[in-house]
């Protein structure tokens, strides 16, 4: 298990989903994922993105005017 | 026999939702496609624009795959779909939208997600008669064809009005809880829906793509006119939908903020952009794209103050930051709003 940041700050729905589902593509379930976003919309979309995918979402919070969740990437 | 997997391309509107929910329903594994052209009408002009935060800023097509209980992939097309846009072999719709080589595309882009993830059939939401361009009877075949798919293409929603597709001969759907929708009612898909009992469901009166927008269509052109070329990035059609478009002058646009969050979102580009904001009273941010000379950035400097609080006062300083960040103060008289040229707005 280990640990993992994505800076997805200035960029607007859906890039951070999208980036954020290339980026869990290639880690291990159990690794944990943190984003940081500026985008408002990401923290509904990325959540749902996760719900859907099977990802758990462990936090959402803002820090600073900057979104910051963390995720625990699912089994397939 | 493993169970049949079909990839769904979905909007986030109701068609392509009636199409994988009746596919679904047939025992089917559905997974969504999703795919992101830099010109959706997205949840971020709502997040961008601060008196449309009430909204939700819920993105469609992950909402839609939630409620369906499928997964989706949104595959960021941005660089590819240039092509599909200043090329498009079978030219544009209404205003700037490359319908019939967009849907080509797309499914393409669908059909090589599927190879790659061993599924065997692609649907899509059309419906024969609903858009003039992409989805009408003669044309729905020339997306079959020319995207590769051909009968691995099937369309739930009018399958029946068409010729019987692989996943049909094969016994993989039935064909006759298949569906012969067409033309422009959506009287059908609301009767569906309300079957399914689906409701929420979002319907974007113009689609779900800029492109079929006048005024988007109009600054996009002007972009390319002024730039004497056909081309663009990211950031180009991003700032598009965003704020109060004005060329004053032949050689440079002014970009200029309508409200607060419009300024913050534009704050991001003051490092691409020569930028003005009035400093003796507040007002918005305004960036400047092009290069205008002296007596131009005067007259740039007057529009910015009109745009300002100090629009009724005498003089007013607005400060003007060159792409280096170097900063200097202008002081002039805003400009009488008559002075604004209907034709300078895009």
């Amino acid at each position: 298990m280990s640990e993992h940041r994505l800076d997805a700050r200035r960029l607007l729905c859906p890039m951070p989903v999208i980036r954020t589902q290339d980026r869990i593509k290639d880690l291990a379930p159990g690794d944990i994922l943190e984003v940081i976003c500026t985008d408002p919309g990401a923290s509904n979309d990325i959540p749902a993105w996760c719900r859907i995918n099977g990802h758990s979402l462990l936090s959402c919070h803002e820090r600073d005017g900057e979104i910051v969740l963390r995720i625990e990437v699912g089994g397939d | 026999m493993s169970k049949r997997k079909a990839v769904s391309l979905i909007s986030g509107g109701l068609d392509s939702m009636l199409a994988t929910k009746t596919i679904l329903e047939q025992g089917i594994h559905v997974e969504g496609i999703n795919f992101f052209t830099g010109f959706c009408v997205e949840g971020h002009t709502h997040a961008i624009r601060k008196r449309d935060q009430k909204k939700p800023k819920r993105n469609n097509a992950l909402w839609v795959a939630e409620q369906l209980g499928i997964k989706l992939h949104i595959i960021d097309v941005v660089e590819e779909y240039k092509s599909v846009l200043l090329n498009p072999r079978h030219g544009y719709g209404a205003n700037m939208n490359p319908c019939l080589d967009c849907k080509g595309f797309m499914v393409r882009k669908a059909l090589e997600w599927m190879e790659e993830n061993g599924f065997d059939f692609i649907i899509t939401g059309e419906v024969i008669g609903q858009r003039p361009m992409s989805q009408r009877r003669d044309t729905l075949p020339v997306i079959a064809r020319e995207s590769g798919a051909n009968d691995r293409l099937l369309r739930p929603l009018c399958a029946k009005l068409l010729p019987p597709t692989l996943p049909e001969r094969e016994g993989w759907v039935d064909r006759e809880r298949l569906h012969d929708f067409s033309g422009r009612s959506r009287k059908p898909q609301m009767r569906l829906a309300a079957r399914f009992g689906l409701k929420d469901y979002a319907q974007p009166a113009g689609g779900c793509c800029f492109l079929t927008d006048k005024s988007y269509s109009d600054r996009l052109v002007d972009l390319w006119q002024a730039r004497d070329r056909r081309d663009y990035e990211l950031d180009d059609i991003m700032l598009l939908k965003v704020g109060r478009h004005l060329r004053p002058r032949p050689g440079f646009k002014m970009i200029i903020g309508r409200e607060q969050g419009e300024n913050k979102f534009m704050e991001g580009y003051r490092r691409q952009f020569m930028h003005m904001h009035t400093t003796s009273c507040p007002g918005p941010l305004v960036l400047i794209d092009g290069r205008p000379d002296e007596q131009e950035l005067e007259l740039a400097a007057r529009i910015t103050a009109r745009f300002s609080q100090g629009r009724d006062q005498a003089r007013v300083r607005v400060a003007v930051t060159d792409r280096n960040g170097v900063s200097r103060e202008l002081e002039v008289a805003p400009l009488p709003p008559q002075d604004i040229a209907p034709e300078w707005h895009i």
